[in-house]
């Protein structure tokens, strides 16, 4: 009987990226996985903690714990809502002592989708071919909240006919920030312009990172500059063969 | 109405020039701090971090013994400890001490914390001048700002600008080669030096067991603040106390580091009671004014009491992706970037610019260059939960509120958020098919929606994740 792992597609992969959701458990099916959807799960609360609204968070959160109670693996395509339950879960949660428990209980089962490729399933090469100059764009949580630095670009590595070709700025923010993109647009798409500036420099025909949210700053701004680059999330990257 | 705040920031990013050298100063800035904290170049600059500030959660815990300690300590090296409640207190010590000694001319170094509460401004209001030593801090005086930056004053400033201030404010040719506007600040500071009084500096660190005053400069013009004049007077917050003249070990290694990518400034100063019989040089009188003005307010939140932990070295300025655009102007307060974004709301008022915490992508590249490891984000992420409190308690961002609300309420509804998420999607979809979105449709084009497409596309809305999943299960099957 294989393991089984549970997708968190998270509110804006449902959304907008479909397709990023599919390619997941596509690779997670191709090394061996049995892959469910808890029909019942939205949003892991983010926006609203982020934004300061920490009640209407929690109830969010509360509605994720329930969904996800009993999985045995949660998988999530993006570092920041990972982080947001790894972690934030801790504050949000730190005067309900129940709730708090549940969180801990769950928190080492939720997994975002790179590292669990790496250090779960082990799993380095999933036999993915792309023949396209690409280039990384970390996620500011991904790499800062979850130390995520090495694993997608050795998980990009395996890919062949893939070239990953750095951008100078891989590190600095895109400048999405949830409601931070929308409360200050013009700083929000300053950033953006450039990061565009770097990725176009590298030549890349794709921009590829583990967090969507990241890629809907990123492609808008690249579909807006007119620009021939695509964005594409990494679990994409590894369906293609 | 759209407020002030954001027509300034939109004003500075559309100052290209203006942009661009930001963003370069500050890369350069950067590029030198990492040259020398990696691996190589200094092994356990993480142990170093976790020491640092460890010692001023120390510090801070046990603060009331330690400034005992240290006044115990100047007065038996001769000094004098002034306590002041706030700058108003300050200042008014300074008049008096002037008065007393019937000071004309006072000379200063570089020192936020005068900044802070507007020493100059009070001085000055009774025509008691006071020039700036530091060289950008003098060029920030003479252009009548204040500073840009924590550590380069005016770092926005061009040497095209730096000659039109010369000129303009000392009467002397337009100069613009840097060596000689140097040569020109050097020989108007010099006979303001010489004839000077009393010096005012600020204080990186105040040593309690031994009372010294510690100075961290580049120029040498604290150390001829320090020296020149018969009276010096060291200006500090109550939180710059380290307990051992040891400890700055540690922080020596990492305040020049992280500031300009030095491995030690080029002065380090340690400065204790007036000058003793049979030595050489030394100011008569040497008094140390203590500052609150709300630093014991902060250190009894035990939350955000770290935000006290702070250098000033500017690291977090210099890697901030906010700062690096709208530079050090459009921030409310003195202290700018990250950390003013922190300690401006707990020093003057969570409600006084609620904006602030909220404009920061979350990013965290702050809090990984600190060298003191204060944790920014998660004190914005507190900032703004207090800010959205008050909100409520007061009634006041009433769409915001009930948007967020409603967000709550649908998300714990499955059915109902797909079907919001259907609804949206069709009201999108008119122009679904062909690419990215530019635009929102006429009946969604408001508040964030009309935000997002001032600046970027948005992906095409179509079928959701959890329609294609249907389809591919009953495909399966």
């Amino acid at each position: 009987m294989p393991a089984r792992v549970s997708l968190f597609v998270t509110c804006l992969v449902d959304q907008f990226f479909p397709q990023v959701g599919l390619a997941m458990a596509e690779v997670l099916e191709r090394i061996g996985y049995r892959v469910d959807f808890p029909e019942a799960q939205t949003c892991c609360g983010q926006p609203a903690f982020n934004t300061g609204y920490r009640e209407e968070a929690r109830q969010v959160a509360q509605h994720f714990l329930e969904v996800f109670r009993e999985a045995d693996y949660v998988v999530v395509p993006s570092g920041s809502c990972t982080a947001m339950i790894t972690r934030h879960y801790e504050e949000l949660f730190a005067r309900q002592p129940e709730w708090l428990e549940q969180a801990r209980r769950l928190a080492p089962r939720v997994w975002e989708f790179s590292r669990f490729l790496l250090e779960v399933a082990g799993v380095e090469d999933v036999g993915a071919r792309l023949e396209a100059v690409v280039t990384y764009h970390d996620g500011c949580h991904a790499l800062r909240e979850l130390g995520i630095r090495e694993g997608p670009r050795r998980l990009l590595a395996r890919v062949r006919g893939l070239e990953l070709r750095e951008m100078d700025t891989a590190e600095e923010c895109c400048g999405f920030g949830g409601t931070f993109a929308v409360k200050f647009p013009e700083l929000s798409g300053a950033m953006a312009r450039t990061k565009l500036e770097a990725i176009r420099r590298t030549g890349a025909r794709y921009v590829v990172s583990i967090d969507s949210s990241c890629l809907m700053q990123i492609g808008g701004a690249l579909s807006r500059a007119g620009l021939p680059v695509q964005p594409l999330h990494l679990a994409e990257v590894l369906a293609r063969r | 109405m759209t407020p002030l705040y954001q027509i300034n920031i939109r004003k500075t990013l559309a100052d290209a020039h203006l942009e661009e050298a930001i963003y370069a100063a500050t890369a350069r800035l950067m590029d030198h701090r990492r040259q020398v904290v990696g691996p190589q170049a200094l092994p356990d600059y993480q142990e170093l971090r976790e020491q640092a500030r460890r010692i001023k959660q120390h510090t801070l815990e046990n603060l009331d013994a330690y400034l005992e300690q240290f006044e115990a300590q100047v007065q038996a090296r001769g000094g004098v400890v002034v306590w002041a409640r706030d700058g108003g207190e300050a200042a008014d010590f300074l008049l008096e001490l002037a008065r007393r000694k019937q000071a004309r001319l006072i000379v200063k170094s570089k020192s936020m914390t005068t900044e802070e509460i507007g020493l100059r401004e009070r001085l000055e209001q009774h025509h008691l001048e006071t020039v700036e030593t530091d060289l950008g801090e003098y060029i920030i005086q003479l252009a009548q700002e204040r500073p840009y930056h924590i550590v380069a004053p005016a770092l926005h400033k061009t040497r095209y600008e730096v000659g039109e201030i010369f000129r303009r404010r000392l009467g002397v040719p337009e100069e613009t080669v840097p060596e000689k506007q140097t040569k020109i600040a050097r020989r108007v500071l010099r006979q303001k030096f010489l004839a000077a009084d009393i010096g005012v500096t600020g204080a990186n660190f105040l040593v309690a067991d031994s009372g010294a005053v510690v100075l961290v400069e580049n120029e040498g013009n604290a150390r001829l603040t320090t020296s020149a004049p018969r009276i010096h007077v060291a200006l500090a917050g109550i939180e710059k106390l380290i307990p051992r003249a040891q400890d700055l070990a540690v922080f020596l290694k990492l305040l020049g580091r992280s500031a300009t990518g030095q491995p030690l400034t080029v002065y380090t100063s340690l400065l204790a009671g007036p000058r003793r019989e049979g030595e050489l040089d030394g100011p008569e009188e040497f008094y140390v004014v203590l500052l609150d003005n709300g630093r014991t307010r902060v250190l009894a939140d035990r939350d955000k009491r770290q935000s006290l932990y702070c250098i000033r070295c500017g690291a977090c300025l210099n890697h901030c992706p906010v700062y690096r655009r709208i530079g050090g102007h459009n921030y409310p307060w003195v202290y700018s970037g990250p950390i003013g974004k922190i300690i401006s709301p707990q020093f003057q008022g969570l409600m006084q610019d609620p904006w602030l915490p909220f404009a920061s992508s979350l990013c965290a590249a702050c809090a990984e260059v600190c060298p003191v490891k204060i944790e920014i984000p998660r004190l914005l992420l507190e900032l703004r939960a207090e800010i959205v409190k008050t909100w409520r308690r007061e009634r006041q961002k009433r769409l915001e509120r009930w948007a967020f609300r409603l967000w709550a309420w649908a998300m714990r509804r499955p059915r109902i958020y797909e079907m919001l998420a259907l609804a949206a999607g069709a009201l999108m979809g008119e122009e679904a098919g062909r690419g990215w979105l530019a635009k929102a449709p006429a009946l969604l084009n408001a508040g964030p929606l009309r935000a997002w497409f001032s600046q970027r596309d948005l992906p095409p809305p179509g079928r959701t994740f959890r329609q294609l999943w249907r389809t591919r299960t009953a495909r399966v099957r």
